[in-house]
């Protein structure tokens, strides 16, 4: 299954999809007034989008109102418009590379690691995963069996042992194995926490000083059921590790993950991934037109 | 970003209905436009959203402000009191009518279950209860031993059977629970999509075999718009007793928490302020609707502050900052109300329109404030009433016969500076004001 048909699947759960409603919205319309972009904007803040970026796209259409003759043009007016948000660059990786994987709780950092090192091991990379939360019950034994699972090593310490000690470890291995790519788990945090967010900053320092000729890639997950936190969040941790793309996962609930679009047009970050599952394969390089193609499709 | 001035963009609106009797049509719905977004923001579901606005609109039209409060304030309380009425008006407990207490906690995939099951288990076990954990997540790697790295730090027993039938494990826990004289028992089930249909029969099954007492839905604080779908499904399928809400440490505004309030009705039971397992809170709905706004505990602020406050000399200080003769003897006058009302940063966090930018340089702790008064007390009448005269030796004899440093007196000036200027901009003193009907907002600090 490509790409799109997977997404297609994912986000076809929604019972009431995104294309629905815009149909349903679209129906009725036969001219284009006041009522057409109140309801657009409704569409567009209940898919997560936000006030902010809703009403910058509902201008940017009220901008275009006069050219345009019907709702079906208008819908795709919608589309390129919000195609247009995002940033153009793709995915880009220059080997050796150390991956730091950073994110809040619970919004599938180790889950979309082993994924992500399935997925590059597939394209015949050497990879070494390292077991940096070193804090949640059992985040060690969770990231090992995953390296089981995918066949990769992992290198890890004790539960409390010092993050930037197991990071150490693994650049070392990568160095002395050859690794393509070093992927690093950290434990989820909260962006609010100063000494939590500093730990952070000095897993990317041991990075540049230990491994100067690997390429850091830093990569923060985002749960697509967020919410408009995810603004600061990803400001914050773009701060401390400047990311490169986000990991965006849980696309296969109900959720439209239009955050991803506030980001993307906010901040200028773009996504580099979706999860679309808990299995192994349930990882796609995202596409922002086949993203968008898939909502309103 | 919009988010980040959320609280001074209320208190301009708000700022801009201040100086008026009577709430006007007009001016309502200008603010309401802005509570809308203020609570879209905050990821409240627009339809929840919708609803409020048009009631608080009702309520604000026409209504008389209230001799204590400014018309902003008035507007905000209203606001306040809608939003802690739709949160449920008060805490509820666990149900503990029978003889073993039985509690699901269920939800989506990193939600924060297993670890509440333990912070649960902690706190029940301060109650005088006797909890086992059970390990029904069979699917997440490493899960089952996650609940008993969790178990063993609490000195709680796991149950667990491996990766058997989730079904079976629930009901083999409670016979253990029975048979070892534990009363309380808390299952760890799966985290999974509301639309796995699959998934949501296998806890409709737990549920019809074990009759548990409590079914918690366990719901991420930062979850957006989609929560109203989460919960009514999890709802539809389980007849939900409660909610808990967790990650509340953050500095997500929580609309999800009045989303997923009105779709199912549930109250909400407890609140997850932190990783570490003894950061469960009972819930207060009054403080999670001026988190939402955005507004620190502006009210609890407002009822201390009438509570407390001597009226007359609070009159008098209004009167004092109205002429601009706020002084240092006001200033030691404001830190002893001050100190009546609780610590300095309690204080500090309930004010709105303070974000921690504008308080850099002003925080002290509580401590300092009997150092400040120290240093006031050393001070000649005229140095108190006309600050601007203390040069350097003066500060100098002021450091020594208060037994501080010379950088202590600096720094008291330069805060009473800054609080005069801070006190200044509450009230909008300026030569357009208009006299009368001004009110301190929370008679400074
Ligand atoms: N449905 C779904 N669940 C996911 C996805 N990615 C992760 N999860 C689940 O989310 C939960 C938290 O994931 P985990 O990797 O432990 O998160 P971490 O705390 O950020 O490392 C686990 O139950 C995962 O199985 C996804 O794309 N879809
Ligand atoms: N900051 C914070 N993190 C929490 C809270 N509750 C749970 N977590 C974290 O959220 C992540 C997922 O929690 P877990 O209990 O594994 O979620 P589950 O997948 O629903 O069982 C872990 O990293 C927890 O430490 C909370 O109240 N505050
Ligand atoms: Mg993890
Ligand atoms: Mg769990």
């Amino acid at each position: 299954m490509g790409f799109f048909d997977r997404l297609k699947q994912g986000l076809s759960k929604t019972r009431e999809s995104l294309n629905e409603k815009l149909d349903s919205i679209l129906k009725f319309t036969k001219t284009i007034d006041e009522e057409t972009f109140e309801e657009l904007e409704e569409l567009l803040i209940s898919a997560d989008v936000g006030v902010n970026t809703t009403l910058e796209l509902i201008e940017r259409l009220r901008n275009k109102s006069q050219k345009i003759k019907n709702p079906d043009e208008l819908k795709v007016i919608l589309k390129e418009e919000i195609i247009s948000l995002f940033p153009k660059e793709n995915i880009s990786l220059d080997f050796p590379t150390i991956m730091l994987v950073v994110g809040v709780n619970g919004v599938g950092k180790t889950t979309s690691i082993g994924k992500l090192a399935n997925k590059y091991k597939n394209q015949g990379k050497k990879i070494i995963l390292a077991a940096g939360d070193t804090f949640r019950a059992a985040a060690i034994d969770q990231l090992e069996i995953w390296g089981q699972n995918v066949g990769v090593d992992v290198i890890k310490h004790q539960e409390g042992a010092d993050p930037a000690s197991v990071l150490f470890d693994a650049l070392q291995a990568g160095k002395a194995r050859k690794a393509d790519m070093i992927i690093c788990d950290t434990a989820g945090r909260l962006h609010t926490k100063k000494n939590l967010m500093e730990e952070l900053k000095k897993l990317y320092r041991v990075c540049q000083k230990e491994y100067p000729e690997a390429n850091i890639t830093s990569l923060m997950v985002l749960d697509a059921t967020t919410g408009q936190n995810a603004l600061i969040q990803a400001k914050m941790f773009k701060e401390a590790v400047d990311f490169s793309g986000i990991i965006l996962t849980k696309l296969d609930g109900t959720a439209k993950g239009g955050i991803a679009i506030a980001i993307a047009s906010e901040l200028g970050i773009p996504v580099w991934y979706i999860g679309i599952g808990e299995g192994i394969n349930d990882l796609q390089e995202f596409n922002h037109q086949d993203f968008v193609e898939a909502i309103f499709a | 970003m919009a988010f980040e001035s959320l609280t001074q963009k209320l208190g301009n609106i708000f700022k801009k209905l201040r100086g008026k009797g009577k709430l006007s049509e007009a001016d309502v719905k200008q603010a309401m436009r802005e509570v809308r977004i203020a609570l879209l923001e905050a990821d409240v579901n627009f339809k929840v959203v919708k609803e409020l606005i048009s009631k608080i609109t009702e309520r604000a039209i026409g209504h008389e402000v209230m001799e204590s409060l400014t018309p902003a304030q008035q507007v905000i309380k209203i606001v306040n009191e809608e939003l802690t009425l739709l949160m449920g008006s008060k805490q509820s407990r666990i149900d503990f009518s029978k003889d073993i207490t039985t509690i699901m906690l269920v939800g989506l995939q990193g939600s924060g279950k297993t670890t509440t099951a333990g912070k649960l288990g902690k706190l029940l076990s301060k109650d005088g209860k006797k909890p086992i954990l059970v390990a029904a997540d069979i699917y997440r790697p490493a899960a089952i031993k996650q609940l008993q790295v969790v178990g063993e730090k609490l000195d709680l027993p796991v149950f667990t059977m491996g990766q058997k039938d989730p079904v079976d494990i629930s009901k083999a826990s409670l016979e253990y629970a029975r048979r070892h004289n534990y009363n309380t028992v808390i299952i760890d089930t799966a985290g999974r999509l509301h639309i796995d249909d699959e998934l949501m029969s296998e806890l409709s099954n737990i549920s019809k075999t074990i009759n548990p007492n409590e079914i918690l839905l366990v719901v991420d604080s930062m979850t957006g718009q989609d929560a109203v779908n989460v919960a009514e499904e999890f709802n539809k399928r389980l007849k939900l007793t409660g909610l808990i809400l967790t990650k509340l440490d953050g500095d997500s505004r929580g609309g999800a928490a009045l989303s997923v309030k009105a779709v199912t009705g549930c109250p909400i039971k407890f609140v997850g302020m932190g990783e570490k397992l003894d950061d469960l809170e009972i819930f207060h709905p009054e403080r999670m609707a001026s988190r939402i706004l955005g507004m620190g505990d502006v009210l609890t602020l407002i009822e201390k502050a009438t509570q407390d406050f001597d009226l007359k000399k609070a009159k008098e200080l209004e009167q004092k900052l109205k002429t601009q003769s706020f002084d240092l003897n006001d200033f030691m006058e404001q830190l002893s109300q001050v100190k009546k009302m609780g610590s300095f940063d309690q204080i500090l966090n309930m004010i709105p329109g303070l974000s921690p930018q504008k308080l850099k340089g002003v925080q002290f702790d509580d401590n300092e404030l009997d150092r400040v008064e120290a240093i006031i007390n050393s001070m000649t009448m005229e140095e108190r009433s006309n600050p601007a005269i203390i040069n350097g030796s003066r500060r100098k004899r002021i450091a020594a016969g208060s037994g501080t440093a010379i950088q202590d007196v600096n720094r008291l000036l330069k805060q009473y500076d800054q609080t005069r200027k801070m006190i200044k901009q509450f009230t909008g003193i300026d030569k357009s004001r208009k006299k009368g009907r001004q009110k301190l907002p929370f008679f400074g600090f």
